[in-house]
């Protein structure tokens, strides 16, 4: 970014609820699936249907709230916001307007330049929409799976606190891990599950006036996100520069193109008309209730990542590599706790097995290594068993196929490195070729490396050599037995 | 005291396509409801909690428990077009 030029970046981030069923009805709240197959009257909006609010839906969010420092209301409310639109079947969605369950918090981020503070304006909870797809024919068709289900919308203060793509993604990834964490959200920014929308303007710096925003859509990744926020700082700068205006408007993020093209603007302010719903009575959201979620709230990313400094000894980085979901830092633990060697396998796990990982697409959890076997397989190394490159081979076997470390390294044939095991085979080349071996004890030292040859031949190559010529020394250093 | 131009407004926002005598005759209806509701302006309700419902209602919740959901052929019986088990809708431009 030039420098004349300071980019204001707030966002709104949407989290689809874990729950068993939807937000004001008993329908399951799940992920794709048959279309509109998890619908009844109160989900698709018939006339005469009464929502219900979901308990748990109302206590995830209330952990979020606390999660990130924020007051929660004494009473919070459910409003209707009008708009019409075939993914809202009843002409509204039910969201909160003036009493959220939680106000004025903050979110500590890590970023190059040292931690920044984030301050959320508010934390409310609504119900998500169907989904609509445009058909080739020209009409459009409509699931609605989805409409209903518990929608958590998290929102940060203004003025914005953010000034980069960096900062935005590094609070999106913070934002993220906390509600893995607690357990409200899955985090799937590509199945939607979790929506991020940045909104950006730029100003010239030392201006005290904000510039006109644009929000950013369809960003599926922390990729999307810091690409797309970063080309629209770029974009707006360029407007400015030549003279021209930014605009009010929506633009979505084409992954493709690597741009943010317009999608709808939004020169008419939107009316929604929000109003009290009728259907809903007010949640009293008292100390007791607050005070019992307090309690039981998991350990938080930040503490996660201070205990493995403490307990571990590892770096700053690596611990906030280990803890960025709660599957990680779970990993980790049942790993070190199989063998103790944190080092060794925080450097498997962000080496070769992320390399993997990224190569085939797939998430930490998705693998077939489990953290006992990734842990016998440092042990193998460590013991001196297997050769650090020979690890490599046999992790990209486990890695495939899921089998033990253990079972692979013998299959292809381990190193030797058990003395017993040696000292046997030095035995026989001493007993095969005894002049050699009174070569040796004469002072013949050349004689070793022979030596070692020939226990390498008789192992067929897998003896430890290293371990070898200990022993052939240590027997040599030994007084004389008579044979 | 509302204008046609609110009127208009209001229609345009419920989708409603209104000739302009009918602007003038919701104008008046509108207005005659204004002023039955300014009563109210009148009152002195310093004393009086703000509602936002007519029951002393609270915490009406229910616990997070899945339960069957209407049979597909139930649900898409009353739609005007359905087609794949889908709700079939007038192409939506504005995406």
């Amino acid at each position: 970014m030039t420098s004349e030029y300071e980019a204001a970046i707030g966002m709104e981030v949407h989290a689809e609820l874990l729950t068993e069923s939807k937000m004001f009805c008993s329908c399951r709240n799940a992920f794709g699936g048959e279309p509109n197959t998890r619908c009844c009257p109160v989900c698709v909006g018939m006339p005469g249907a009464l929502p219900v609010a979901n308990r748990r839906a109302v206590e995830h969010v209330i952990r979020t709230a606390l999660a990130l420092n924020c007051s929660i209301n004494a009473v919070a409310r459910f409003d209707r916001k009008n708009y019409f639109y075939p993914d809202l079947p009843k002409g509204y969605q039910i969201s909160q307007y003036d009493q959220p369950i939680g106000v004025g918090g903050w979110l500590d981020i890590e970023t190059s330049a040292g931690v920044r503070r984030v301050r959320i304006r508010r934390v409310h909870l609504e119900e998500d929409t169907g989904k609509l797809m445009h058909l080739p024919a020209g009409d459009s068709a409509v699931d609605y799976n989805r409409s209903g289900v518990p929608l958590m919308e998290i929102v940060t203060e203004f003025p914005p606190d953010m000034r980069s793509a960096e900062e935005a993604r590094a609070y999106l990834v913070g934002l993220r891990a906390i509600l893995m964490y607690i357990g409200v959200s899955d985090g799937r920014m590509e199945e939607g599950s979790l929506r991020c929308e940045p909104n950006v303007s730029v100003r010239p710096i030392g201006s005290d006036q904000f510039g006109t925003k644009t929000e950013i859509k369809n960003l599926n990744s922390f990729r999307a996100v810091e690409r797309g926020i970063a080309h629209e700082i770029e974009r707006q700068i360029d407007v400015l520069r030549g003279g021209g205006k930014v605009r009010q408007e929506t633009r979505g993020w084409n992954e493709a193109r690597q741009e943010t093209v317009v999608q709808r603007s939004k020169e008419e302010e939107q009316e929604y008309r929000y109003f009290p719903d009728p259907d809903l009575v007010p949640l009293r959201l008292d100390d007791a209730w607050v005070e019992s979620i307090r309690s039981t709230m998991p350990e938080l990313p930040d503490q996660a990542r201070r205990r493995l400094i403490a307990a571990h000894g590892i770096s700053e980085k690596e611990a906030a590599w280990l803890t960025q979901t709660p599957f990680h830092a779970a990993y980790f633990d049942q790993a070190v706790r199989f063998h103790n060697a944190p080092e060794q396998i925080a450097s498997w796990l962000m080496g070769d097995f992320a390399r993997l990982l990224n190569v085939t697409q797939m998430g930490l959890e998705q693998s077939k290594v489990t953290p006992d076997n990734l842990a016998s397989l440092v042990r193998l190394v460590d013991s001196g068993q297997i050769s650090g490159k020979m690890a490599k081979a046999i992790f990209e076997r486990m890695f495939e196929t899921g089998a033990a470390a253990t079972d692979i390294a013998q299959e292809m044939g381990g190193q030797i490195s058990d003395p017993q095991a040696i000292r046997t085979l030095v035995e026989e080349v001493r007993a095969a070729e005894p002049d050699v071996w009174d070569a040796l004890r004469n002072g013949d030292t050349k004689k070793t490396t022979y030596v070692i040859g020939q226990v390498m031949r008789l192992s067929r190559g897998k003896a430890n050599p290293q371990e070898t010529r200990r022993i052939v020394e240590e027997m040599l250093a030994a007084p004389e037995t008579a044979s | 005291m509302i204008t046609d131009d609110e009127i208009r407004a209001v229609a345009r926002l419920a989708r409603l396509d209104l000739a302009e005598e009918e602007i003038h005759v919701q104008r008046a209806h509108m207005n005659a409801l204004l002023e039955r509701i300014a009563v109210i302006g009148s009152l002195s309700l310093r004393d009086t909690e703000p509602t936002a419902h007519c029951t002393a209602l609270a915490d009406v919740m229910r616990d997070d428990v899945a339960e069957d959901s209407l049979p597909r052929v139930a649900l898409l019986a009353g739609a005007p077009e359905a087609r794949d088990g889908l709700f079939i809708v007038p192409r939506i431009l504005d995406a």
